[in-house]
């Protein structure tokens, strides 16, 4: 077992190192860099502009280096926790990111959960009572999930928990509470507005899990054993919690890897229309203006995140599934 | 021994294993044949795919379909709620009309208001002339479905900001919003076919290094990344350019999976028979790939494209609902949603939030349609 997360941790390190060189080319693709745009951006102010500044400043972020060299100094930058300076802000990258991934994790978890605890009795149903009306309806309503977007109806449920409940509209928490430390108004709070992001981003995943969890018992509840057991006079619903669903488990577990990456996606969009304090306003605003030390570590951090869940949901999967960690010592 | 009966008759083969006119169709019919009957039996897919093919009709003929021209504004009727059509004028059938349209501006609420004028009746005009339009670029025709009627207006789905007829817009937007799925899709479906093809045919060094860069851009949340590319597009390219960029995009990251599907079924169908004797013969790469393996799966791959178009439309939506997407002057559903952004069109005017309307039934409308397609492109299903 300890070989295997080993490996799989191993594994990890030239993923890493190839995402960030791919973020890396992607944040130097747009013609130009941030200094541009803030020339640009002075001139529309009518401010006279000092290139001997310009070119210090060019200097002194190493903007003037090679690409392959500016690559080198940022990814090593960042294995010492430097994750570079953010012009736009002039705050070290670390500051500006801090507690807006803390929340984009928090609503990726909370996402997961949501997703499972709607997805888990649906998929049971529409596989136990295939083909009848209840099988159908609740399919349909995962489908129009699925299909309705994102952002609409964040901005549609915005507006309906405000008319009826009262919440505060955008942001994740009540004014008052904003840039304080943590307390307990604090957290109920955050979780009185995290409901909306929640069911928003969780509603589009939801109809892939119902349908392979149905696929999945469907294939299961077909084999002898159930209909051994059913012979035998085990009650129904222990026939299927104990040997089908425990199967059915195991890629649940695994579709945490599949899922974070949407779910990311999801949350930025979200984010953006909400204007929760995540990641997805600033990225964008740090694309656009070619922030790109900025706009590089959201991207790094988001991808490290994925990468990071895919990890713990492979070994979560070999703790439940003995045939995985098995297959990874017996190739040797 | 007692002399046994032999029949002094030539043996006629046929005679023993004839068939009977349904199993000789059974028999002999093609697999697209087989796939058809399949697909047929799936009622709901069948009725998904006429709608497609209805909705992409469509895109042809928009300028006909829609009561008005495009760029046509009603400086008199902003933010007008949808119209309603009547049938019956006081208990009397007159057939579909509307009646006249009162704009008043509340000051107290600083509200528009639109209010029917029961006194005037306009029956609704069909195969009418109204705003020209060219057809296809090659000649001018001013013929619409249907057109307001003389003094009236026919706001079926209200109007926006600028007085633009919503029901319009929605039919041009079709035009932008259905082709970069399609557009899309067949770039994914190159890049997916070749990388997917050489990775599965040659396997070793090759596959492994297609297997990583999937998995990377796999595990890489897509909408950030939709994001970054489309932030590199320059904002001086004409809006046709950043159409082609965008759908080139969306198409760059939706390879991976029908590589993935590529590769594992040529992993398995290289070592068929059929296969080494192509390659005995001479055949290169090349043919037995595309001559010999890809028809195989071929119908396969086509279901599970179908099933990523959807991904594509709402791609498109989210970004032009960004900001980062498409632009005005071009129209698309995600342009329009564009300017539904705000808490007060939900309050205000809802009506402008229709375009999703289009979207969620195309959506699901290709997940049924690729779901039917797929079980009957699935030979080993009973």
């Amino acid at each position: 077992m300890a070989r295997y997360i080993l490996n799989r941790i191993l594994l990890m390190i030239p993923t890493l190192i190839f995402i960030s060189f791919v973020v890396f080319v992607i944040i130097q693709l747009p013609p130009g860099d941030y200094l541009e745009s803030y020339i640009s951006e002075l001139q529309s102010h009518g401010e006279s502009i000092d290139m001997a500044e310009i070119e210090r400043l060019r200097a002194q972020y190493g903007l003037d280096q090679p690409f392959l060299l500016q690559y080198v100094t940022w990814a090593s930058g960042m294995l010492v926790g430097d994750f570079g300076y953010s012009f736009e802000y002039g705050l070290p990258v670390t500051d500006v990111v801090g507690d807006r991934l803390f929340l984009t994790v928090i609503i990726s978890i909370f996402t997961i959960i949501f997703t499972w605890m709607i997805a888990f009795p649906i998929g049971m149903y529409t596989a136990t009572h295939q083909y009848s009306w209840g099988d159908y309806g609740l399919t349909l309503l995962g489908f129009l999930g699925l299909a309705t977007p994102n952002f609409l109806l964040a901005l549609v449920m915005l507006y309906f928990a405000n008319v009826t409940f009262g919440t505060s509209i955008g942001g994740l928490m009540d004014a008052e509470y904003i840039n304080q430390p943590w307390s307990w108004g604090k957290v109920v709070s955050v979780l009185e507005h995290l409901w909306i992001p929640v069911v928003v981003i969780g509603t589009s995943g939801t109809a892939a899990m119902i349908r392979r969890l149905r696929a999945n018992l469907l294939d299961e509840l077909d084999k002898p054993y159930v209909t051994t057991g059913r012979a035998k006079g085990v009650p129904p619903f222990k026939l299927l919690v104990k040997y089908p669903l425990r199967v059915s488990l195991n890629f649940f577990v695994a579709d945490i890897g599949s899922m974070l990456p949407s779910i990311i996606s999801g949350a930025e969009i979200v984010a953006v229309v909400l204007s929760l304090p995540t990641t997805g306003p600033i990225l964008i605003a740090a694309l656009q203006s070619q922030d790109m030390y900025l706009a590089g570590s959201f991207l790094m951090f988001l991808a490290l995140l994925t990468v990071i869940g895919v990890l713990i949901s492979d070994l979560a999967l070999a703790l439940l599934d003995p045939r995985i960690r098995l297959q990874g010592e017996g190739a040797r | 021994m007692s002399d046994h009966f032999v029949s002094r008759k030539p043996f006629d083969p046929q005679s023993i294993e004839a068939i009977t006119p349904e199993q000789e169709k059974l028999f002999f019919a093609s697999q697209w044949k087989l796939m058809w009957w399949r697909f047929k039996r799936h009622r709901l897919a069948l009725a998904c795919g006429v709608l497609l093919a209805l909705m992409y009709g469509s895109i042809l003929i928009a300028e006909f379909l829609a009561p008005y021209a495009l760029p046509t504004r009603h400086t008199d009727y902003i933010y007008s709620p949808p119209q309603p059509v009547h049938l019956y004028h006081q208990g009397e059938f007159v057939g579909p009309f509307v009646y006249g349209w009162q704009y008043n501006l509340n000051m107290d609420k600083l509200l528009r208001e639109y209010e029917e004028d029961r006194s005037q009746i306009y029956p609704l005009q069909f195969f009418c002339r109204g705003d020209s339009y060219s057809v296809w670029g090659l000649w001018e025709s001013d013929l619409h479905l249907v057109c307001a009627p003389e003094g009236g207006t026919l706001f079926i789905l209200g109007t926006d900001r600028l007085g633009r007829d919503m029901l319009s817009r929605i039919i041009y937007g079709a035009r932008i919003s259905l082709t970069i799925g399609l557009l899309g899709i067949t770039v994914s479906f190159v890049l997916g076919i070749v990388i997917g093809g050489l990775a599965g045919y040659y396997g070793g060094w090759v596959d492994a290094t297609v297997q990583r860069i999937t998995e990377v851009i796999r595990s890489f949340p897509e909408l950030p990344l939709w994001m970054a590319l489309s932030a590199i597009l320059p904002v001086t390219w004409s809006p046709i350019w950043v159409f082609f960029g965008i759908t080139l995009i969306l198409a760059m990251l939706d390879w991976t999976g029908l590589a993935r599907a590529v590769r594992s079924k040529l992993l398995a169908l290289r070592e068929e028979d059929y296969c080494a004797a192509a390659q005995l013969m001479g055949a290169r790469p090349a043919r037995v790939i595309g001559h010999h393996l890809l028809p195989g799966l071929f119908s396969h791959l086509i279901a599970s494209a179908t099933l990523s178009i959807p991904a594509m439309i709402l791609g498109e939506t989210a970004l032009s609902f960004l900001g980062l997407g498409l632009r005005p002057p071009i129209t698309s559903w995600g342009v329009l949603l564009n300017e539904a952004q705000n808490i007060n069109v939900v309050a205000v005017y809802p009506w402008l939030m229709l375009p999703v309307v289009p979207v969620i039934v195309v959506i699901l409308a290709f997940n049924f349609f690729g779901d039917g397609l797929r079980d009957a492109a699935d030979p080993y299903r009973s």
